[in-house]
């Protein structure tokens, strides 16, 4: 009998604890299968944020690192500086990369750390109970914006991937969803080439993966993930926003 | 292995190379500048990485980063860099990692000024940042010494795994002393770090550098397994310098510079036949208490001498336990405390036997 | 033997590399040295200075607040530092800037055209050396031979050629006390 479906070699054989229909588990997969692929598995460290994703070092069998909140590109740019060999990726939600880490990303991308980021935005904290992120949209009902969020008030969502990649040290900068198997398909590209970006030596890499939360958006998952394509798609476009060929 | 003349802060900064520190992170302030203008120049000659960082926040995580990965690594600030590196100092405690922090330490509160102080002491020998942890503190009092600690603290952090900081003001960042240096410390430390997380590379097994126990029975675990640590080293590795202790009736205790002035003072009352004698610890945690308390048997009195409002002092009163009054006398602000001032403050004690 | 020098004046006068080059000295000569710049409030209003301590025994503290010899390049330095030369102590004057007299009468004062007698043997920025030189004739803390060797420790080596101009200086100072 011929094998078509297996767990990646780089994750381990674990329940995971996300929720039911959270697309976590599937931008793991998708990470997990690339360093499969790219045959880069021995090599890759991971440094895991603080957040629903806290716990993503115990599904990735790499060797890993636990970083405080929003300090990820920090600590992957201390294990790079002296690892430089090594394949380096932290895996980061939008609290951790968008509010709290915001400097820590931006200099990260600057200084062109040969290091990938996969940015997973939610467009809400899911782990501390559902208050508005960086990325929450306008309108938005959150346990902190409970009738929405206002523009006087709170700002405007702020574009990651657009704005990281004016920089000159940034790569690759590319923004997928999950939300739909032609969205997956896309996003497994781009992580890959996201590593293969690190691995060339190229510079930043990051991946942005539109993602849902049907716990704290208050969804079925199926809704959630029409939610995601009705709503967040229209203000976060999807698409590579830098590649490695503009490097000079 | 001539004799040269060098300023603290380059010691600082040569000494660690010579200790087998190929990393530095760290991000511009006063009173330190010295230290990394010396390693930005010297780190690249010997195949190592000088990186300014984004912030303090961002230098602590780099060392973060370096250490897991099992190199020796460090950093240095002044008062209000070590506030904002506090979190990350607790990760690095949390998940045991070996690193030198350097704190040359100036005026505060806030901004304060940029002067010589020693008002950092509780932040230091307390932790400083959240949870149930301490750092190994070493307060060097001459340029030679601050040479000698630093190989001494890259040894003692990799020994325990712990942060080790090295706490020193402005006066001893800028002054010049001669000292002997090594070509090439030898280390006592285990050179191999089997924890370290590098990639898998074939080891069968992952390695995990984190603070995270997310289970209370297993945090619970690992703090007993901590506090054991910090016993054991509690144990041995209490440092300090007697400075004609020997027949003293009254005994100052200071650290660092103050120490300086205070060995100034000793001489002073020596020269009139005055047993007055100073006990300064070198390693501020774990504070040299089992000496100070057998001192306490002897003398009458203990004047705890201080660039601050007095911090240091709870120290001595934890240590000589109730045996015989503590006295203070300090400084803060960025002034120093001047031996003429010291010496009236204790002849006042003196004069009350 | 225990020297405590203060070297004082404008920024830019070179008094912290005369320090330095004293210090240097001392070491060269096996003695215990320390050299300290002002620092934190003492460096308000432009001026500079540094304590250097010389000792046949090692140094306590490195903190020169009683110096036994003061050094004063500008009249700022001799306003504020006048009053903590110890007893018996000396003072050395740039009258070639300086136009007031030192009131202190337990101490030994000299006065000393350094400008003047740099500018005579071809430059006006080895002032502090004919202070220094004068100096070392009167206290003798350090033998010249010490102070030639150390110039090309402290000098870097594209000024070396600077090191007989700056010798030059020293045995002018030297001269004047003798």
């Amino acid at each position: 009998m011929r094998k078509v479906f297996a767990r990646p070699k780089s994750m381990k054989d674990m329940p995971m604890h996300y929720c039911p229909g959270c697309t976590h588990g599937i931008i793991h997969r998708l990470i997990a299968e690339a360093i499969d692929e790219l045959n880069v598995f021995e090599q890759t460290i991971v440094v895991a944020p603080v957040g629903c994703s806290v716990f993503c070092c115990d599904y990735f069998d790499c060797d890993a690192y636990g970083a405080s909140h929003g300090r990820a590109p920090a600590v992957a740019t201390g294990v790079k500086r002296v690892l430089p060999d090594k394949i380096v990726f932290t895996y980061q939600g939008d609290g951790d990369l968008a509010a709290i880490g915001t400097s820590e990303i931006v200099h990260a991308a600057a200084r062109g750390e040969k290091i990938t980021v996969i940015f997973v935005n939610n467009a809400i904290y899911a782990m501390t109970g559902g208050q508005m992120a960086p990325t929450t949209l306008l309108g938005q009902v959150t346990t902190t914006t409970p009738k929405g969020r206002e523009k006087e008030l709170n700002g405007s969502p702020i574009k990651m991937s657009e704005m990281l990649s004016v920089l000159d040290g940034s790569a690759y900068i590319a923004r997928v969803s999950v939300h739909n198997p032609a969205g997956i398909f896309k996003a497994k590209k781009a992580i890959k080439t996201a590593f293969e970006t690190q691995i060339s030596g190229k510079g930043f890499s990051m991946v942005e993966v539109l993602s849902t939360c049907p716990t704290n958006w208050g969804m079925t998952p199926l809704k959630a993930l029409k939610w995601l394509e009705e709503n967040m798609i229209p203000y976060y476009p999807l698409g590579e926003f830098k590649t490695p060929t503009e490097v000079v | 292995m001539a004799k040269i003349l060098m300023k603290g802060n380059e010691a600082i900064g040569e000494g660690a190379i010579r200790a087998g520190c190929k990393y530095f992170f760290g991000y511009p302030i006063t009173p330190q500048s010295e230290l990394p203008h010396y390693l930005a120049k010297r780190l690249p000659e010997v195949g190592g990485v000088y990186l300014q960082a984004e912030s303090e926040i961002g230098s602590i995580n780099m060392v973060y980063g370096a250490a897991g990965a099992g190199a020796r690594v460090m950093t240095s600030s002044s008062g209000p860099g070590i506030s904002l590196m506090q979190e990350g100092i607790s990760y690095l405690a949390g998940a045991e990692l070996p690193c030198v922090i350097v704190n040359i330490v100036r005026g505060g509160p806030g901004l304060g000024n940029i002067a010589p102080a020693q008002s950092d002491y509780w932040q230091a020998t307390r932790g400083g940042g959240h949870g149930d942890y301490q750092l190994i503190v070493l307060a060097p009092d001459s340029v030679q010494e601050i040479i000698d600690l630093i190989n001494k603290a890259f040894d003692l952090a990799d020994n325990y795994r712990i942060p080790v900081m090295l706490l020193g003001d402005g006066v001893l960042g800028q002054m010049m002393e001669p000292v002997i240096i090594e070509d090439q410390y030898e280390t006592k430390a285990p050179k191999e770090k089997k924890w370290a997380s590098t990639g898998r590379m074939g080891r069968g097994s992952k390695n995990l550098v984190t603070s995270l126990h997310i289970v209370p029975e297993d945090l619970e675990k690992h703090n007993i397994k901590l506090a054991a640590k910090h016993e054991e080293i509690s144990r041995s590795e209490q440092i300090w310098e007697e400075y004609n202790t020997k027949d003293a009736r009254l005994i100052l205790v200071a650290y660092g510079t103050t120490a300086r002035v205070c060995k100034a003072v000793v001489d002073m009352f020596r020269e009139e036949g005055m047993p007055v004698g100073l006990l300064r610890p070198v390693t501020l945690w774990p504070f040299p208490s089992q000496i100070l308390n057998s001192l306490a048997d002897q003398a009458d009195n203990f004047l705890a001498v201080e660039m601050s409002m007095g911090q240091m002092i709870d120290d001595v009163r934890l240590a000589v336990n109730g045996k015989k009054p503590i006295h203070f006398y300090g400084r803060s602000g960025g002034m120093l405390p001047v031996a003429r001032d010291i010496y009236q403050e204790a002849q006042k004690l003196l004069m009350e036997e | 033997m225990l020297e405590a020098i203060l070297i004082a004046g404008f920024g830019g006068q070179g008094v912290l590399s005369t320090g330095q080059l004293l210090a240097e000295a001392g070491m060269v000569e096996g003695k215990h040295v320390s050299w300290i710049p002002s620092y934190g409030p003492e460096m308000r209003g432009g001026t500079a200075n540094c304590g250097v301590t010389i000792s046949d025994n090692p140094i306590s503290s490195p903190v020169v607040t009683e110096p036994t010899t003061l050094i004063v390049m500008n009249r700022p330095s001799l306003e504020k530092f006048e009053k903590t030369v110890k007893k018996d102590g000396i003072i050395f004057i740039n009258s070639s800037l300086i136009d007031i007299k030192a009131t202190r009468k337990d101490v030994r004062v000299y006065y000393i055209p350094a400008n003047e007698i740099a500018e005579n043997i071809g430059n006006g920025k080895i002032a502090n050396n004919v202070i220094l030189g004068a100096l070392i004739e009167l206290t003798r803390v350090v033998t010249p031979g010490a102070v030639e060797k150390s110039l090309r420790e402290v000098l870097p080596p594209h000024r070396h050629k600077m090191i007989p101009i700056n010798l030059k200086a020293l045995e002018a100072g030297a001269e004047l006390v003798k």
